[in-house]
């Protein structure tokens, strides 16, 4: 409590100046931009701290001198054309000079032509998708902060929901181009840091640029509601310098072969009830139980129950529940995973799915069972 | 302006053709009134209720911020509180009081015997409980509430949002209709029931300010009705407005939205405007400075407000020059409104001045509604605003105009005319604390929110990072002391209704106004013959 | 005039005034679209084949164009352009394709939604024939090649030297089959 009021304190009588060492004011950032947007931010800022100081010292004089308990006695004076159009001429000078750094801003923001890099953002409920256009590359960018942690039961991180499994790793000094859109909600693509906040429209696509002055880790959170994980789809970059930059490139493209050798090789795995239902369950509190609940009963309403319901526990509906899960379902949240998962975590999430919280089929899927999918429904 | 002295007719009774002079008894009284003072405590009452049940929504959203986590309520619970917590204030606590004040002092401002349509009256009145039991009930379906802000983006309120919002959106269209209604009748009332002598440039501010909110009202509570139809068909009937699978456009939704959403802030805060005009000169002693200045900006700043939509809506991806367009609209709102605080401002100086609770809650608005408009103007700057966008800096903004603008505005004219309402002097010693109180709190409360936002912390989220943990718990203390000081204003209420010092006809010595010439309380019906205006 | 009467002419006035914004409300939907069109908010090309007008081919300029795609939620097809950069001339005919492959087990009607950016190039890339214009209707197991016929307006303006075209694909077969009634229900 006392710290608090410390902080309170602090926040009442620091300048402005001290203010950019704490976290109290907007980030200078680490882009030209976002230095201009600073300054600009300031510059408004002290304009109105300026204009303020005047205004209430004028009025809080008046209302010390011109009490009636001190004597005072009420002038006669109601209107004057002069100092009404003194009063509406200043402003708007003052404005203009406000208006000509801005628009020279909000012009070079705006202009992402000549990139060097190009980035596909997508926002889906409640995750990134980044892809790397031509090269090949694409992932998902999920929150790795720990259930735990956000249910209190575990102390939290110095990174608490500001932390993604898979980064975005950029190049500094390159110009880089980020193209945004949606697959579901609205979602808004926001790094501080870099001054770029985009929504992200279904449908439609966006444009927004960078240009990382100095490597380093920066993070952001989407910025428009999105629906109930909206406070936790977060974004971190890894700016990097353009040799360790190439170098991940090539990393990248190694562990994608490896995955899918391993893939490969895990379609003639088979696995036990045991492997499957822990490595589901893993998967399943990772991916599936921010809507279907932990405990598989989802929200009633919102988010179907898993838990008793026909598609996870009758037989004859193993091929939907598949289905569902690969393909996700038009027009709702629930996602196609097929892009997301391996064949193998998708046959240990169903396995899970089919057998935890006392659906006990005891139905097994293998990842060449997933494999096999479409082929098998085609017939 | 000349200065408002009006002969009242000295046999009240003689030219009656009411027959009624007292109210009947019971229930009946309230459901089947037609008499303007009637409607307008209810529409007061009714607020003042809607205000505590949003504010409990708001205590409840402080209190789940108050330590990162999740330690209350879930994130979908939670963006149902944020969602009901919007749109109850802004409908059903704002929206209603003002019409309320209307109700009461319109009549007796222009020296009319009621407002022009009772009937309509009764009715605008009466279906809006109705409006907010369906919105809250919806809480209570499987699946809950509205969860989609009170902005209700589409495609998160269409595709993807639950069965409830058939009853949001029905919910919407009541509220409306009731508007709409109220809005005519202020209207027609001003326009066609004027005392004689009571020429347009005599008006007294708040029955202008309320003439433009009128017609602000009728020209975008449509476009609303018109927008939550569209998501109703979205959902239901399988129309694509906002859908692109079917050639719609979710941006779509928010262009009409804000073209009703930007003029309904001013529909938020012209009567405020309204209410200061009055009480700064009343406890200055002094003529308001630059009355007929005063009525252009409230018309020029309702003009501008269909211009300026888009600035919600930078962060959507539109090109430069209607970016710069936007900017440039918004940022002209700032000359009328300055005009506004400087004249106020000029009043006070040189004046005789007094703080009652009624000026202090002026004095406390023309400053924090200030601080409200300068990071309005912040806001307007696009590529600042692409930094504050969503965060809670917004947050902050729109407290300081909503809070400590339109509802401080409210208590003001609720202390400035309890008197003449209840025929009592309130209790200015309770009256002061919960000034100071409301005050202090609501600065906790807000003022460390721009902090918040600046830094980074997005809003609508149930949870943030440690960071920001110092800042949030202040705020939630700020929050839970503010909720707590309203109780003070309950008790200032309830008290001065029961009893208390007998209220002159004009209890404040500098007030100007027809409603100062009839006794308080007002009698049932307050002037059967006009009063003629000099 | 009487009070009453005067009273209800007002009324009648503003009821009108009222009913009229309401219809207002969804006037701004095709005035959106015009808007849309003229001033290239939101990548909104044209709907309808344009006419290519062989027009002098400016050789000295080049434009980048790339060719993005989505699949929504839930729709088992593939979807890609075939080529997804390209360098044409100003006034050049282009043509190119995408590929669509329906992965499902059902007889799917896709629909594709083009957004182009930056939005103001949207008013110079013309389509002269395109998939999204039509229903694209693809048997379970099947592919198709899907074309694109298209050029860029000569008066481009110059800073514009890079146009992207996304495709969002989207699955209408229920919304085609009048079923969409049901899909509120359904979730």
């Amino acid at each position: 409590m006392i710290r608090n009021l410390f902080i309170l304190l602090a926040l009442i009588i620091t300048p402005a100046s001290l203010a950019e060492e704490m976290p109290l004011n907007m980030t200078r950032g680490v882009t030209d931009i976002s230095e201009r947007v600073y300054d600009l931010h300031m510059t408004i800022l002290y304009i109105c701290c300026a204009i303020g100081v005047v205004v209430f010292a004028v009025m809080i004089y008046s209302l010390i001198y011109h009490r009636k308990s001190k004597g005072a006695e009420a002038a006669n004076f109601h209107e004057s054309t002069k100092v009404e159009v003194a009063w509406t001429v200043i402003p708007f000078i003052i404005l203009i000079l406000m208006a000509i750094p801005a628009t020279k801003t909000l012009i070079a923001m705006e202009d992402p032509t000549n990139a060097d890099i190009t980035i596909q953002v997508t926002g889906s409920q409640w995750k990134w998708h980044y892809r790397y256009f031509d090269q090949d590359i694409e992932f998902y960018s999920l929150l790795s902060t720990p259930r735990a942690q956000i249910e209190n039961q575990q102390a939290k991180g110095p990174h608490y929901l500001l932390e993604v499994d898979k980064p975005l790793v950029l190049p500094i000094n390159k110009k880089i181009r980020f193209l945004m859109t949606s697959d579901d909600v609205i979602h808004s693509w926001w790094v501080p840091a870099f001054a770029v906040k985009k929504d992200a429209n279904p449908g439609f696509i966006n444009e927004a640029w960078t240009k990382i002055d100095k490597p380093g880790t920066y993070r952001g959170q989407c910025a428009e509601l999105c629906g109930k994980d909206h406070g936790f789809m977060p974004i971190v970059v890894k700016a990097v310098s353009e040799q360790e930059y190439e170098a991940w490139l090539s990393a990248q493209k190694q562990t994608a072969e490896a995955e899918k050798a391993q893939a490969q090789a895990a379609l003639s795995q088979t696995l036990s009830m045991e492997q499957l239902m822990t490595e589901g369950e893993a998967v399943y509190l990772a991916s599936c139980a921010a809507c279907h609940q932990p405990n598989g009963m989802g929200l009633p309403g919102v988010f179907p129950a898993l838990k008793d319901s026909a598609v996870a526990t009758q037989t004859d509906m193993l091929n939907q529940h598949l289905d569902v899960v690969i393909n996700g379902k038009a027009g709702t949240a629930m996602q196609a995973f097929a892009k997301q998962l391996t064949a193998q975590q998708l046959a240990a999430v169903i396995t899970y799915e089919r057998n935890a919280w006392g659906n006990d089929t005891g139905d097994m899927v293998q990842a060449a069972d997933i494999n096999n999918h479409a082929k098998q429904e085609a017939k | 302006m000349k200065t408002l002295t009006p002969e009242i007719d000295s046999q009240p009774e003689a030219h009656q053709e009411h027959d009624h002079h007292q109210p009947p008894k019971g229930i009946m009284r309230w459901l089947l009134t037609t008499n303007h003072k009637d409607i307008g405590s209810l529409y007061l009452w009714f607020s003042l209720i809607m205000f505590f049940i949003g504010g409990a929504m708001a205590m409840v959203i402080r209190a789940e911020l108050f330590q990162p986590g999740l330690q209350l309520v879930d994130p979908n619970f939670f963006n149902q509180m944020t969602t009901v917590h919007g749109l109850i204030m802004v409908f059903g606590a704002v929206m209603p009081a003002f019409t309320g004040l209307a109700n009461w002092l319109i009549p007796m401002m222009i020296g009319a015997p009621d407002m022009a349509l009772p009937r309509m009256n009764n009715w605008s009145f009466w279906i809006l409980p109705f409006a907010f039991l369906i919105l809250l009930g919806s809480l209570f379906m499987e699946g809950g509430g509205p969860s989609f802000g009170w902005t209700f983006y589409a495609p998160l309120s269409t595709t993807y949002s639950n069965d409830s919002t058939a009853l949001f959106v029905f919910s919407v269209h009541i509220m409306g209709i009731s508007s709409i209604m109220g809005a005519i009748n202020v209207i027609v009332t001003i326009v066609n029931m004027r005392a004689p002598g009571m020429t347009w440039m005599k008006l007294p501010l708040f029955v202008w300010t309320w003439l433009i909110t009128a017609f602000l009202l009728i020209a975008v509570m449509p476009v609303l009705a018109g927008v939550v139809t569209m998501v109703l068909t979205d959902k239901f009937f399988g129309t694509s407005f906002f859908d692109a699978a079917g050639g719609g456009d979710p941006v779509m939704f928010q262009h009409i939205f804000w073209f009703f959403g930007h003029p309904e802030v001013y529909i938020m805060i012209l009567p405020s405007f309204g209410i200061i005009s009055a009480i700064v000169p009343a406890f200055s002693r002094k003529k308001l400075f630059g009355y007929s200045s005063m009525v252009y900006a409230t018309a020029s700043i309702a003009i501008l407000s269909f211009l300026v939509w888009a600035h919600h809506m930078f962060t959507t991806g539109m090109p430069v020059f209607a970016e710069l367009f936007f900017m440039y609209c918004t940022m002209l709102i700032a000359v009328p409104t300055g005009v506004k605080v400087f004249n106020w401002v000029a009043t006070l100086w040189r004046g005789s001045i007094t703080f009652e609770t009624p000026m202090l809650f002026a004095i406390a608005f023309i400053i924090l509604f200030t601080i409200g408009g300068f990071s309005g103007l912040m806001l307007a700057i696009t590529p600042a605003d692409f930094q504050y966008h969503d965060t809670y800096f917004v947050v902050a903004h729109f407290h300081y105009v909503l809070v400590t603008g339109a509802i401080f505005s409210i208590m003001a004219a609720a202390y400035y005319w309890l008197p003449k309402w209840t025929g009592h002097m309130y209790d200015e010693r309770l009256g002061k604390l919960h000034f100071w109180c409301s005050v202090i709190s609501v600065n906790v409360l807000f003022f460390p929110m721009h902090f918040l936002g600046l830094a980074g912390m997005p809003r609508r989220i149930p949870d943030y990072a440690v960071q920001f943990a110092d800042i949030n718990q202040i705020v939630s203390i700020g929050g839970f002391a503010f909720g707590l000081s309203q109780l003070i204003f309950l008790a200032v209420v309830l008290k001065c209704i029961k009893g208390g010092e007998k209220a002159p006809a004009k209890p404040w010595e500098g007030a100007e106004g027809l409603e100062w010439t009839i006794p308080s309380p007002a009698p049932y019906h307050s002037f059967s013959t006009p009063p003629e205006v000099k | 005039m009487s009070q009453t009467a005067a009273n209800k002419k007002l009324v009648k006035l503003l009821l009108l005034g009222a009913v009229a914004m309401f219809g207002f409300g969804f006037a701004l939907v095709p005035l959106y679209d015009v808007l849309c069109e003229q001033l290239g908010i939101n990548g909104k090309t044209n709907a309808n084949a344009a006419v290519y007008e062989p027009t002098v081919i400016d050789t000295d300029r080049l434009v980048t164009i790339e060719f993005i795609s989505h699949v929504q939620n839930g729709m088992p097809w593939e979807f890609e352009p075939t080529v997804t950069k390209m360098q044409v001339h100003p006034g050049e005919l282009i043509r190119t394709s995408f590929s669509a492959i329906n992965n499902g087990s059902t007889h799917i009607i896709g629909q594709a939604v083009p957004s182009v950016s930056p939005g103001q190039g949207a008013a110079y890339f013309n389509k002269t024939e395109c998939f999204c214009f039509n229903k694209q209707p693809l048997d379970a197991n099947s592919s198709a090649d899907l074309p694109l016929i298209f050029y860029v307006d000569n008066a481009l303006p110059e800073h514009i030297n890079t146009l992207t075209l996304s495709y969002s694909l989207y699955d209408i077969t229920e919304r085609h089959l009048g079923t969409a009634l049901t899909q509120g229900a359904a979730r």
